[in-house]
């Protein structure tokens, strides 16, 4: 039985891979950009509540953050329940206003974010509303993940 | 003088590695980025208080949601359970005038929020949940049978019209002074 010769192509069968770097680059580039590194330190614990009628802060650069809940203590240990703002933990409530207010002259669309333990009492929360009263940042957003159901 | 130049091949940086390199730094930024979106429950406070008296609100317009310190929940002054106060915000808001102890209207509507020093965050942020939920549902109904889509795949303008329709209208009582 006779056998057909295959025929063979003469072209070079290979996959340029030169501009590989380049796409690899880009890649790399766009996760760099899109990478935000956490820029305070948290010295208090934040574990979220769950709910599910939320809604996203499209705007970013309008928020600014407010830490409530138990002070991190060395060795695992919490303590009692503290205010951070930036990155300093707020001893006095009624320095929250003066704070707060310097933010919104800065930015005066501000929406603040509260980002409370759930463990927190209200006490304090009402508290720093109050204060957040006082200083005019009216905007808040509980923060809060989705419950998954 | 002559000198003699000696022939050399073009200097070249072994360039076959750079993908390997490109690569370990995206996987880095790969594992350490987390899009994180911020998600929470969106409110405006009130301005500070003045000395000028509040405006006179009728009584059957407003729902006066006390949450205490053991995380327990009266709905003008009738313990409820966390599950009802959807149901129970729905009627009192969609009420249009029907009963006489529920709200005139859904514009008339208040809900009053309030909470002891010691109730828990987590029980407070799942009653205002429900307040949300409530609204939610009674704007998506009214999307629905006006516009036949969600709400949330309305346009701007038209839930705007439907946002008139079910305001908003969440107050946080003040704080009792002195304890």
């Amino acid at each position: 039985m006779a056998h057909f010769k295959k025929k063979s192509a003469n072209t070079k069968q290979e996959v340029p891979t030169s501009a590989m770097p380049d796409i690899v680059f880009m890649l790399l580039i766009f996760f760099m950009v899109t990478t935000v590194l956490r820029e305070v330190t948290l010295q208090v614990r934040v574990d979220f509540t769950k709910a599910e009628n939320i809604e996203k802060i499209e705007q970013k650069r309008l928020v600014s953050y407010i830490y409530v809940g138990p002070e991190k203590k060395p060795g695992n240990m919490l303590g009692d329940t503290k205010v951070q703002i930036d990155d300093a933990i707020v001893r006095n409530v009624k320095d929250i206003r003066r704070l707060m207010y310097d933010k919104l002259v800065e930015q005066p669309k501000l929406i603040v974010s509260l980002r409370v333990d759930h463990s927190s009492e209200m006490g304090l929360v009402t508290d720093v509303k109050q204060e957040l009263r006082e200083a005019g940042t009216l905007r808040i957003n509980y923060s809060s993940k989705r419950e998954m159901k | 003088m002559l000198l003699k130049k000696k022939k050399r091949d073009p200097a070249e940086i072994p360039s076959s590695s750079l993908a390997d390199i490109a690569f370990l730094l995206l996987i880095f930024f790969l594992v350490t980025t987390t899009i994180d979106v911020d998600t929470g429950i969106g409110l405006v406070l009130p301005p500070p208080p003045d000395d000028s008296e509040p405006p006179p609100i009728k009584e059957r317009n407003m729902m006066k949601l006390l949450v205490n310190s053991a995380g327990l929940i009266l709905m003008n002054e009738k313990p409820s359970a966390l599950t009802e106060v959807k149901e129970t915000l729905k009627k009192f808001i969609d009420n249009n005038g029907a009963e006489a102890n529920l709200s005139v209207s859904p514009q008339n509507a208040i809900i009053s929020l309030k909470t002891d020093k010691q109730t828990p965050y987590r029980i407070y942020i799942d009653v205002l949940d429900e307040v949300k939920g409530a609204y939610a549902d009674l704007r998506n109904t009214l999307a629905m049978s006006r516009y036949g889509v969600p709400y949330d795949k309305l346009s701007k303008e038209s839930q705007k019209v439907v946002n008139q329709e079910y305001p908003q209208k969440i107050s946080e009582a003040e704080p009792d002074k002195g304890n």
